[in-house]
């Protein structure tokens, strides 16, 4: 919620929000969010594939599933998140964005492109 | 090996090829470091020499190495002398100095602002250590150190001792080390043991690093010990710092238990890490690793600036002022003047 943006204050459509339920692909499980009258930008897509390199994009317009693909988490990630080091020059209000290189997957890590340290907490420190 | 106009950020901007090849270039630079020998190759070009750390040996090195190769230096010592102090931006000032030099060597306090100054220098940056991130330059001096005093850098057993948490030195030297298939072992308390996605890194090339707390159990299979200072300015609680402060110190005892070849380096300054005795030791090798820096630094200077060496013949010949007579390869740096 906190990456869509969405809040009490500035939103008029229903949200829905389903824990746990059974996907229908074998035995696996899955969470879903579902939002109303919103496509997602290519930042929050990019940002949902930060903390879940493995959820799906469906878009459903006029009841049928018009688009659906999973997230993809590029080599290079700049500007979504910053740098977890505080003495990291990216921190200091120059006029950089954060940049990190992906060194791993699964579980996704990020490293620094300027301080070169591991992101850590990748969740807490979206932008 | 190619570095003309490279940035020289970390360890990793090199391949092993260039490694050696800037140590090569090192060794023939030693008489001119010496002043033995004369050479001008960077005569007009200006360093930009920011130092907004307190620095010593790395400044003075620099400095040392532009002037003995001719090109002039400008530089900045403290942060409070600039506009930095005004409220400029890191990015700003490197901008306007880039205009006034040909290549700027950096120290700063903030990590990953040696990337940042080259991102927005046109001319070269050579990082001269960034809070506790990295300082390839002192890694450069560190395995030329060790290869003039061994002979090779292949397959040395490497004790790193100390602080491993923040002395950036050892960071870099680590990473480094890996190229040349080094046994590394981390000896320092756990609250400054090696970061964990250094200790990573390291894996990722495929060395095992051994942790421990205790020197003794590993002094007698290094080859080279290198021990750090604990820095007092890098702790954020005092109170952390005098609980490991004077954990590790190297005397004449426990230097019985090590090999007679086995070399003792610091990165300097040492505040208690060495007793005075071992500096007249077949050991100590920590005054000859600062004066490193001057060949290496100027091997850099050198290939980063494009300067054309003539490699005069020698007019005189000094030898080693930082070892006793007949102690171990490095009293061979004559070598370093062949043509």
């Amino acid at each position: 919620m906190k990456i869509l943006g969405v809040n009490e204050y500035n939103i008029d459509s229903c949200i829905s929000i389903g824990i746990h339920v059974q996907s229908g692909k074998g035995d696996a499980w899955k969470d879903i969010i579902k939002i109303e009258d919103r496509e997602l930008d290519g930042d929050t897509v990019d940002k949902i594939a930060l903390i879940a390199p493995d959820a799906t994009i469906s878009i459903i317009r006029d009841y049928y599933v018009a688009e659906k693909y999973t997230v993809k988490l590029d080599d290079h990630v700049i500007g979504l998140a910053r740098c977890s080091n505080p003495n990291c020059i990216t921190n200091k209000g120059e006029p950089v964005s954060p940049e990190f290189t992906v060194v791993c997957r699964k579980p996704t890590q990020l490293r620094c492109r300027y301080c070169d340290r591991i992101l850590v907490d990748i969740s807490n420190n979206l932008l | 090996m190619d570095l003309y106009d490279k940035d020289v950020v970390s360890i990793r901007d090199f391949t092993k090829d260039q490694i050696e090849g800037i140590l090569d270039l090192s060794e023939k630079m030693v008489p001119y470091a010496l002043g033995d020998k004369t050479e001008r190759t960077l005569d007009g070009k200006i360093l930009g020499n920011l130092f907004f750390e307190p620095s010593t040996r790395t400044k003075l090195s620099f400095e040392s190495a532009a002037y003995r190769l001719g090109c002039d230096v400008i530089d900045v010592s403290e942060m409070s002398m600039t506009s930095i102090s005004k409220g400029e931006t890191l990015a700003d000032t490197i901008k306007m100095v880039d205009a006034y030099c040909d290549l700027i060597v950096l120290r700063h306090p903030y990590e990953g602002s040696a990337r940042l100054a080259a991102k927005f220098s046109i001319n070269p940056v050579i990082n001269a250590g960034d809070g506790a991130g990295s300082h390839p330059t002192q890694t450069l001096l560190d395995l030329f150190t060790m290869r003039e005093a061994k002979g090779t850098l292949d397959g040395l057993n490497i004790v790193l001792v100390g602080d491993l948490k923040y002395g950036r030195t050892v960071h870099s030297l680590a990473e480094a080390l890996t190229m040349f298939g080094a046994k590394i072992t981390l000896v320092a308390p756990e609250s400054l043991q090696m970061p964990d996605d250094t200790v990573s890194l390291l894996e990722e090339k495929g060395c095992r690093p051994v942790k421990t707390a205790i020197l003794e159990d590993v002094i007698d299979q290094a080859d080279v010990l290198y021990i750090t200072r604990i820095q007092r300015e890098r702790f954020p609680d005092p109170a952390e710092y005098d609980k490991v402060a004077g954990t590790y110190r190297i005397d004449n005892a426990i230097l019985r238990e090590a090999k007679s070849d086995m070399i003792v380096m610091h990165p300097l300054p040492r505040v208690g890490e060495i007793a005075p005795e071992v500096d007249g030791t077949q050991h100590a090798r920590y005054f000859k690793q600062a004066f490193n820096g001057v060949p290496v630094r100027m091997a850099l200077l050198n290939a980063i600036l494009g300067g054309e060496l003539r490699w005069r013949t020698s007019t005189r010949s000094r030898r080693s002022r930082f070892l006793p007579s007949g102690t171990g390869p490095s009293s061979t740096t004559s070598n370093a003047a062949r043509p």
